[in-house]
């Protein structure tokens, strides 16, 4: 069973996003939207992180840890300035959460296949949130684009 | 003759449930003046809040000298407010009125005639769209001027420039209105009627001090409280306003909870079956998401958060699950606090929970705080598509170009139009580089001050201030238009419950001064803005092609104008739209039938995600299969961002008087409401005073994360650990800035907003307060309102309200039957006595 090795990455990877949706909070103070709301969008991934870990206790940590390191995905380490970098930086926040997104699609296929209904429930809450994480950030990178990539000095 | 500042609502007419509310007509005069000397008397609507109160102005000699109300309007049955009485004409017939263009010079600004003010905007606009395009001109503009005035400017900047960033400062008033009303029932449009105070049998009023903001709803609201069977009214409402005052159920609230608050309505009303099964199953989707938000929310748990009694939340639950025929109305402590548009539908959900709409006595009002928003968010100049199109439905796009003659990739359409507090943003970055604003007053009603103000102030932004006066903001413009008052333009608008009214001209604008449409439509033609088939794009002459044009836009639309001409609305009453071949006398109430604008090829939205604002697309929208059906939306609880803490241990909120008007440019000019209210105020509870060594009329410091203010203290009896700031007071009257005392309540709030109707939020931030000066006398608060002082016992009172001879008004009873819907209207159309 290798079920262990997504869930070791899914976990990995929201705890990810939350890192980063927290750097693009402090780093763009000055869009409030942004700001409030990536902070509490990295709370969200806090939580899906908990709701997490007693399934992951129950199929054991990935200790074999044969999972190549480039399917991690890095988070952001600093924030971009201006409406370009804001843009750069919502895009960015945007691949990892899609990351998030489709494992979160892969582990509802195992849970389904091993009739876990904990392991469902889980998904179920936690993959609605992430679409909707995605879906804001495509709607606040669709407002910003036209004049970031066109009007900005 | 009743003193009307003290007697802010006037003498009782009380009215039993089902009757008609008694006519009286409110009456001033100038000093002097008798009713023989009035040489005419011109039709016209007040103009100083939402309510729209149908009036006639006086006319002798080429000036206003008086204003009495109409008798035969369905919105007002002849009775104005104190605004009305003494600031409508007052605010416009004043010294003080720009009366020529002015132009910045070498710093100043210097008098130029209109050819030299126009010349200049014309160049810069021109030298920019070459240089940079159409998202280098943003406008914002009001929620007082005309409809035809903000049509104009919607297909200017749509069609003409084909810039997505224009919004009025209803984005500050009335914004979540909107957007609960599109995400609940697919489309803006107002479900309830004034006409439902006469008929409900319980009142709930969810932050909204109607009191202070719609003196003359009010009235009406008071008439059935005197009535023999009084409506139970409950109040949520952190201060002890009028409305709380008379409440049987008042929810103080900690400012920033208004969503745990409606969670646990809901969660109780479907806890104790309270619903109606029926309606649901026919009208409405998404009970089951409902349920699941909300089943946390026991009263214990909202009362924790919100600072109120569980048993006081339940009565209210009990008041809304068990009465007949319930009204909600719902304003500001809602729609500019945290979560707005969440916590405003919940106030939706808990009315489709019962199916209590579009029937006499049960409906809600979402209402608006300025007199014509309704008309920006119907013709577009603020973030709405005209005629409540979507902007996410090409069609929609291009039955626009089509009316306009237009290529539709001219029309923006690729993101919603921008909001004004990005518009700003954009200002500050340097991207929007030509900003014209009209009506509106930034520098005094914007969050956070200190940074506004530098916005405006920037040197590479070419500002434009077209207003009455020589406001904070028009100080930073390049070129300020002087523009025509009320009773000085012809032109329509509508009221909050969808009455339209006409305003004609009664007198002369002053000096060179000219009206709004006018100013718009001479920079349409300055521009050279044409129609594919190479005509003007602009060929109205006046308001009445304004008006026509806007009809068109408007058919088949749920604000459908078609029915209603100039003609029809002189003489009798306003009428409420939709008024068109099916309804030619108006309509009343929307959604009785249960029949909701959410069809996707219909609706003005496909809604958003409540928390976050994602907006939900066409293709999700289009899955729901809504089938004409209401939808239940809600979004988790969420505390406010800035909450007390050890540096900034209050809360702070700001909000009206009821004697004056956004930033006093009109209502300042009025001696008895300046009177009434001369100077800003700050209120905190009594134990939050005595903590802090504050004695009534102290000066005090209250400070934010973002800047401080220094006026008096008025001890009220607002909840403890929370401080009040009205306003309305800026810096025009007390030298043009905010100099050693800073006293403009925005000096202090957040920049910070809605996530989906993108109003600011003024009602959520952290302050400390402390002392720095001794009273030379009480604080500059009225007694009558909410601001009435909590007197320290032994201490000598503070002296009443009153309005002396200037505040005088008559109030005649009327001998007539009451204006009733819809014959008022139907018996004007017909020839006979309306
Ligand atoms: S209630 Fe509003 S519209 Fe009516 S008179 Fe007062 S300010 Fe004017």
């Amino acid at each position: 069973m290798n079920l262990n090795i997504y869930l070791g990455m899914l976990h990995q990877a929201e705890n990810t996003l939350a890192e980063s949706f927290r750097q693009v909070a402090e780093g763009h103070g000055a869009e409030p939207d942004v700001h409030f709301l990536c902070r509490t969008l990295a709370a969200q991934c806090d939580r899906h992180g908990e709701l997490l870990g007693p399934v992951v206790h129950r199929y054991g940590e990935n200790s074999s840890d044969n999972e190549p390191e480039r399917l991690h995905a890095q988070g952001l380490n600093t924030t971009r300035k201006g409406p370009v970098g804001l843009l750069r930086d919502l895009q960015d926040l945007y691949l990892l959460a899609s990351l998030v997104d489709v494992t979160w699609t892969m582990v509802k296929q195992a849970g389904s296949a091993l009739r876990d209904k904990e392991l469902l429930a889980v998904v179920e809450q936690c993959d609605a949130e992430t679409a909707t994480q995605l879906r804001w950030l495509q709607t606040r990178m669709k407002q910003a684009a036209p004049q970031a990539l066109v009007a900005a000095r | 003759m009743v003193d009307r500042i003290a007697k802010i609502w006037g003498t009782r007419t009380p009215y039993p449930r089902d009757a008609l509310w008694p006519v009286r007509v409110d009456q001033v005069l100038d000093p002097g003046i008798a009713l023989g000397d009035i040489d005419r008397w011109v039709q016209s609507a007040c103009v100083l809040c939402s309510n729209g109160c149908a009036c006639d102005i006086a006319v002798k000699d080429g000036a206003m000298v008086g204003i009495r109300g109409r008798a035969q309007d369905l919105v007002n049955h002849g009775r104005l407010g104190p605004k009305g009485l003494f600031a409508s004409r007052q605010g416009v017939s004043h010294k003080d009125r720009l009366t020529s263009p002015l132009i910045r010079e070498n710093g100043q600004l210097i008098e130029c005639d209109w050819d030299t003010a126009m010349r200049r905007i014309v160049d810069r606009s021109r030298e920019l769209l070459a240089e940079r395009g159409p998202l280098s001109h943003g406008f914002y503009t009001s929620g007082q001027l005309f409809l035809e005035e903000y049509y104009a400017l919607a297909v200017i900047g749509k069609a003409g420039i084909g810039t997505p960033h224009m919004d009025g400062n209803t984005r500050l008033c009335t914004a979540t209105a909107a957007a609960a009303m599109k995400e609940s029932f697919g489309a803006d449009g107002q479900p309830g009627s004034y006409t439902d105070i006469d008929s409900c049998d319980a009142l709930f009023l969810y932050g909204h001090n109607m009191a202070e903001t719609q003196t003359v709803l009010w009235s009406r609201v008071l008439d059935r409280i005197a009535g023999p069977d009084r409506p139970k009214i409950v109040c949520v409402d952190p201060r002890d306003t009028e409305v709380a005052r008379h409440a049987d159920v008042h929810l103080a609230l900690r400012p920033g909870t208004n969503l745990a608050l409606m969670h646990a309505l809901v969660r109780e009303v479907l806890a104790q079956g309270w619903q109606d099964a029926g309606y649901i199953r026919d009208h409405t989707l998404g009970l089951d998401r409902l349920r699941e938000a909300v089943e946390p929310w026991t009263a214990e748990a909202a009362a924790a958060v919100c600072g109120v009694p569980a048993a006081d939340i339940r009565d209210a639950a009990r008041i809304f699950g068990t009465s007949a025929r319930v009204v909600s109305t719902v304003l500001q402590g809602f729609y500019q606090s945290s979560q707005a548009t969440a916590a405003s539908c919940q106030v939706n959900n808990l009315h489709l929970l019962r199916g209590m709409l579009g029937e006499p006595g049960r409906g809600v009002l979402q209402m608006n705080g300025q007199p014509t928003a309704q008309n920006n968010r119907e013709c577009g100049a603020d973030g709405d598509l005209p005629g409540f199109r979507n902007w996410e439905n090409p069609d929609h796009i291009h039955e626009l170009a089509r009316l306009w003659k237009v290529d539709p990739m001219t029309i923006p359409h690729w993101a919603p139009p921008t909001h004004a507090m990005q518009i700003f943003r954009y200002a500050e970055q340097g991207s929007i580089d030509f900003l014209w604003i009209s009506a509106t007053n930034p520098a005094v009603s914007m969050p956070e001050l200190p940074r506004i103000r530098d916005i405006l102030a920037k040197p590479d932004l070419f500002l434009v201030v077209q207003d009455l006066y020589l406001t904070e903001t028009a100080q930073y413009a390049d070129v300020v238009l002087p523009a025509a008052g009320w009773g000085e333009k012809t032109g329509t608008f509508t009221n909050v419950n969808r009455i339209v009214h006409l305003s004609d001209k009664a007198v002369d604008p002053p000096g060179q001064a000219r009206s709004d449409l006018d100013i718009f439509l001479d920079y349409a033609r300055r521009m050279n803005f044409t129609t594919l088939d190479g005509g003007p794009l602009l060929d109205w002459t006046g308001p009445e092609d304004a008006f026509e044009a806007w009809k068109n836009c408007s058919r088949g639309r749920p604000c459908d104008y078609t029915g209603i001409t100039y003609d029809r609305l002189r003489g009798g009453s306003g009428i409420p739209w939709p008024c068109n071949e099916d309804h030619p006398n108006g309509t009343d109430r929307l959604y009785g039938d249960g029949v909701f604008p959410t069809d996707p090829d219909y609706c003005e939205s496909y809604g958003h995600d409540l928390l976050t604002g994602a907006t939900v697309g066409a293709q999700a929208f289009r899955a729901q299969d809504t089938g004409a059906r209401a939808l239940f939306k809600t979004a988790p609880f969420h505390p406010p961002h800035e909450e007390p803490d050890e540096d900034y241990p209050l809360r702070y909120t700001t909000g009206r008087t009821a004697y004056h008007f956004h930033t006093r440019t009109k209502t300042g000019r009025s001696r008895p409401l300046t009177d009434a209210a001369p100077r800003a105020w700050v209120e905190l509870a009594r134990e939050d005073a005595d903590r802090l060594g504050i004695s009534e009329g102290d000066l005090v410091r209250v400070t934010s994360r973002r800047g401080r203010i220094e006026i008096p203290a008025r001890v009220s009896w607002i909840a403890p650990g929370t401080v009040f700031a009205p306003f309305h007071y800026g810096y025009w009257d007390t030298g043009g800035g905010p100099g050693a005392h800073p006293a403009a309540a925005n000096e202090l709030t957040a920049t910070e907003w809605d996530p989906v109707s993108k109003q600011p939020m003024f009602k959520n931030a952290a302050v400390t307060v402390e002392k720095i000066g001794d009273a030379t006398g009480p604080a500059p608060a009225p007694t009558t309102t909410a601001s009435r002082p909590a007197a320290a016992p032994g201490s000598r009172p503070v002296p009443a309200t009153a309005g002396g001879d200037g505040a005088h008004a008559t109030e005649t009873p009327g001998t007539e039957p009451a204006p009733r819907f819809p014959d008022a209207i139907r018996n004007a159309r017909e020839g006979r006595q309306p």
